[in-house]
């Protein structure tokens, strides 16, 4: 089967068409948590990035090794190795980014994409392939974070790319000459306007990630493409090791009441 | 004392963890659909983030006198995963009824980002073992407070005439913006009352 794709269309389903977090609905905790600047969007969107390339390539090279009844767990434990390594690259050379991210650094490891990911691909596809799946999945992450930090930031806080220094740290000191950013708040006031700082908070979040998925879900609508659901269960990557959520939503809930009965 | 009524009124209501923290975001969307499947979920993830908070304080403190506290990551998702399996084992075998009303949710639990969640925060804060558990159970019934009064919303919401382009995700999602937004209301509480002296 991985014969017939090509690395193009790997790569490039998890930008638009099998966008994680607009089509997929997966990783939505992180989308929420720290998208309240474009900096953090990136900053997490490359770490969740480089954990889901390095775990998809060790994982399919390990594919026909790792017993299927005990996958699940062994995936946890490689990809919270990842998890782990980038927490520490990210603490010692960005400091500034682990302390915006919090604990969200580390809940990397439960972050569906990367074991979904795991599951539905890498388990199943060489290495080539599967570490191009990862590149395109997690750009595609790191995009529709973008695209909500952009809408947040700008909305609420009246800036844009603001504190990007804290991740161009890593090029060294002052790359591109100290530039921190724009900041519209200069330009607001003098028309007596201010930031609707609501969109920065967490009701904000609920409501752009709304939008843009209804968004999403009307462009794919005009494509003839189904909207996105979170189906309970379905989405869940436990879903295939576990025999009571075997189907989806409605399956657990026919389940659920048998089990009662 | 007066510290730990503050941190219990803090996960509850002033910093709400799905509500305003954002953790456990999968299952307050996806689970919610039903007042009963919301509080048997959030039921199951009380239990567990208690008894993943009561296991890991020792094993943390092992880590840190060993210097290991770089392996806290790896350690705590299979702590968490094991004890899951663990007690839906034991619910299963001895606790029949209350396996039927928890335990079919327990295997999602793993991968739910608040119980993790709850760990690491509770060694990021440095709290002691006391603290550590109100702060968990602070967390986990606003969880559940978060749930039931979601499921509540939704519940309202299917009687709705939603335009289209909204209906399914979307809506579920600015309903959540809202209820979120009444929870702010509830800042400032912790100071009002003194309790954090």
């Amino acid at each position: 089967m991985a014969e017939k794709k090509s690395l193009g269309k790997e790569f490039s389903k998890g930008l638009i068409r099998e966008n994680p977090v607009l089509r997929l609905v997966l990783g939505t905790c992180p989308t929420l948590a720290v998208t309240t600047s474009v900096t953090n969007a990136i900053g997490m969107g490359v770490a969740a990035t480089i954990v889901l390339v390095c775990s998809n390539i060790v994982i399919s090279a390990l594919r026909k090794v790792i017993p299927s009844k005990v996958r699940i767990p062994a995936y946890i434990v490689i990809i919270a190795s990842f998890v782990t390594i980038v927490q520490l690259l990210v603490k010692a050379f960005v400091p500034a980014l682990d302390t915006a991210l919090g604990a969200f650094l580390p809940l990397i490891v439960v972050n569906c994409i990367i074991l979904g990911r795991a599951e539905a691909f890498a388990s199943k596809n060489t290495v080539l392939y599967s570490a191009v799946d990862g590149l395109g999945m997690g750009v595609g992450f790191t995009a529709a974070l973008c695209l909500m930090g952009t809408c947040r930031e700008i909305l609420g806080a009246g800036t844009f790319l603001n504190g990007i220094q804290d991740l161009l740290v890593l090029f060294g000191d002052n790359v591109l000459g100290g530039w921190n950013g724009f900041d519209f708040n200069g330009g607001l006031s003098a028309v007596g306007l201010q930031p609707i700082t609501l969109f920065i908070l967490p009701a904000g979040g609920f409501f752009v990630f709304g939008i843009l998925m209804a968004l999403a879900n009307k462009i794919a609508a005009g494509k003839g493409k189904p909207k996105a659901e979170l189906h309970g269960c379905a989405h869940c990557p436990m879903a295939g090791s576990c025999a009571k959520y075997a189907a989806e939503n409605e399956t657990c809930e026919e389940k659920k009441e048998e089990v009662a009965s | 004392m007066k510290y730990l009524i503050a941190l219990l009124v803090m996960g509850l209501l002033t910093n709400n963890f799905v509500l305003s923290k954002f953790y456990g975001i999968c299952p307050f969307l996806g689970v919610s659909k039903k007042l009963n499947t919301a509080v048997g979920m959030s039921a199951a993830v009380i239990v567990v983030m208690l008894m993943a908070t009561a296991a890991t304080y020792p094993i943390n403190k092992l880590l840190v006198n060993h210097d290991l506290a770089f392996l806290q990551t790896v350690v705590f998702i299979l702590v968490i995963a094991a004890l899951v399996q663990m007690v839906e084992i034991v619910l299963k075998k001895f606790m029949k009824p209350l396996y039927n009303a928890l335990g079919i949710y327990l295997p999602l639990i793993t991968t739910n980002c608040a119980v993790l969640g709850v760990v690491l925060l509770n060694v990021q804060e440095e709290y002691t073992f006391i603290q550590a558990m109100v702060n968990s159970l602070g967390a986990g019934l606003g969880f559940m407070l978060a749930m039931v009064l979601f499921a509540g919303v939704r519940g309202k919401m299917e009687d709705c005439d939603v335009p289209e382009f909204l209906q399914g995700l979307p809506i579920t999602l600015i309903a959540a913006s809202l209820v979120s937004l009444s929870f702010l209301g509830f800042s400032g509480i912790i100071e009002g009352m003194g309790l954090l002296g």
